[in-house]
């Protein structure tokens, strides 16, 4: 009994900490566009995805690790969730929070892509998932209209450590 | 050996070819369209050389899985009852590899048809040749072409409108407008527009 009267205590302690680790912030494109050319010695690794996107969601666990993987050396991790921005309580926080994601959560909210998918990148057709990565200091920048597994994303991410 | 090596050489130049076919870029505005023959819901195949009074046709790359196509479908169906009786149907083509995207499967999309009613055809793309050759990238992925002479040539790529999200909240019907300087006689004034939507599943090579 005296154990119990722990538990809603417990589970307020467990509740905060939760919804401490993860924010999601949202954005417009001028703040995106300052994040993809960060002048320094970074490596930057974002991707583009959405809760609803199958192939997105399959591979965020393979960025979301290189934030521990890489944790030595200077590469940042920023997922970018296209979702809608009326769906970021409903739909993006509760994901961000049940999947545990360290690495940082934005939500870009523009409608109109045509008007913004070629300030992000040119070659970017518009279709989930898209990943930039990128090293100013390095002049180093790669896009990818892919899925990713584990060892291709590795093996590009190499290219810009060396 | 000399048989041997020529079966060599036409190995290489397989690769060669199929990895150009991979890295192709697909249509750009003013290509001509190599007509293709597809199975529709209704089991027929369907090419574009079909309907002889058609002035041209409204390709649409789209599924039955992705939730940008289905936020588009009405809107398909909407383009399709507004330029049907002009000369330009909906032709909508499904791309998607069945094995990963079971949803998307030819029983699916006959469901699918039938549930709303699609009045235009709604075609397998099995092989997914005709969307590489388009150079599809996404669902949903619209394609005007255009009848000149005997064959049709790509006049508009891209998106539908600006909002995916709300119909009532689109500023600028991008295919809508280019469709009134298509029927004007005229190029259209923007060609090309991107739109965010589903990456085509294809089949793990």
């Amino acid at each position: 009994m005296t154990r119990l009267r722990f538990l809603p205590l417990l589970a307020l302690l467990l509740s905060g900490s939760a919804a401490h680790a993860q924010q999601v912030t949202v954005i417009k494109l001028p703040e995106l566009q300052k994040r993809l050319s960060r002048q320094n010695d970074t490596t930057y690794v974002v991707n583009f995805w959405a809760t609803w996107c199958a192939p997105c969601v399959k591979e965020l666990p393979y960025f979301d690790q290189l934030s521990t993987t890489y944790a030595r050396q200077k590469v940042k991790v920023l997922l970018v969730s296209l979702d809608y921005a009326s769906q970021l309580d409903k739909k993006v926080k509760p994901f961000v929070r049940r999947r545990g994601l360290r690495s940082e959560v934005v939500l870009l909210n523009e409608t109109d892509p045509n008007s913004w998918l070629d300030k992000v990148d040119g070659k970017w057709s518009g279709a989930l998932p898209f990943t930039l990565i990128y090293n100013q200091k390095k002049q180093l920048r790669a896009a990818f209209e892919q899925e990713f597994t584990q060892a291709e994303l590795t093996t590009q991410l190499q290219t810009f450590l060396r | 050996m000399k048989t041997l090596f020529s079966f060599f050489a036409a190995c290489c130049a397989l690769v060669l070819l199929s990895n150009f076919a991979l890295v192709s870029p697909g249509y750009q505005v003013g290509d001509k369209v190599a007509d293709f023959r597809l199975k529709n819901v209704d089991g027929t195949l369907v090419s574009l050389a079909d309907n002889k009074a058609a002035r041209g046709y409204i390709v649409v790359f789209t599924c039955n899985t992705c939730p940008y196509a289905k936020a588009y479908e009405s809107r398909i169906i909407a383009l399709h009852q507004k330029y049907a009786s002009q000369g330009y149907s909906v032709v909508a083509i499904n791309p998607n590899d069945v094995a990963t995207v079971p949803g998307d499967s030819f029983a699916e999309m006959q469901a699918r048809a039938a549930s709303q009613k699609y009045p235009f055809a709604y075609l397998q793309d099995e092989s997914q040749q005709v969307a590489r050759t388009f150079g599809a990238t996404r669902t949903p992925h619209l394609y005007v072409v255009t009848k000149q002479g005997a064959d049709f040539v790509v006049s508009y790529i891209g998106a539908i409108d600006d909002n995916s999200e709300d119909a009532k909240l689109v500023k600028t019907k991008y295919v809508e407008q280019a469709m009134t300087d298509i029927l004007a006689g005229k190029p259209a004034a923007t060609s090309s527009t991107k739109a965010i939507g589903c990456t085509i599943k294809w089949k793990k090579a």
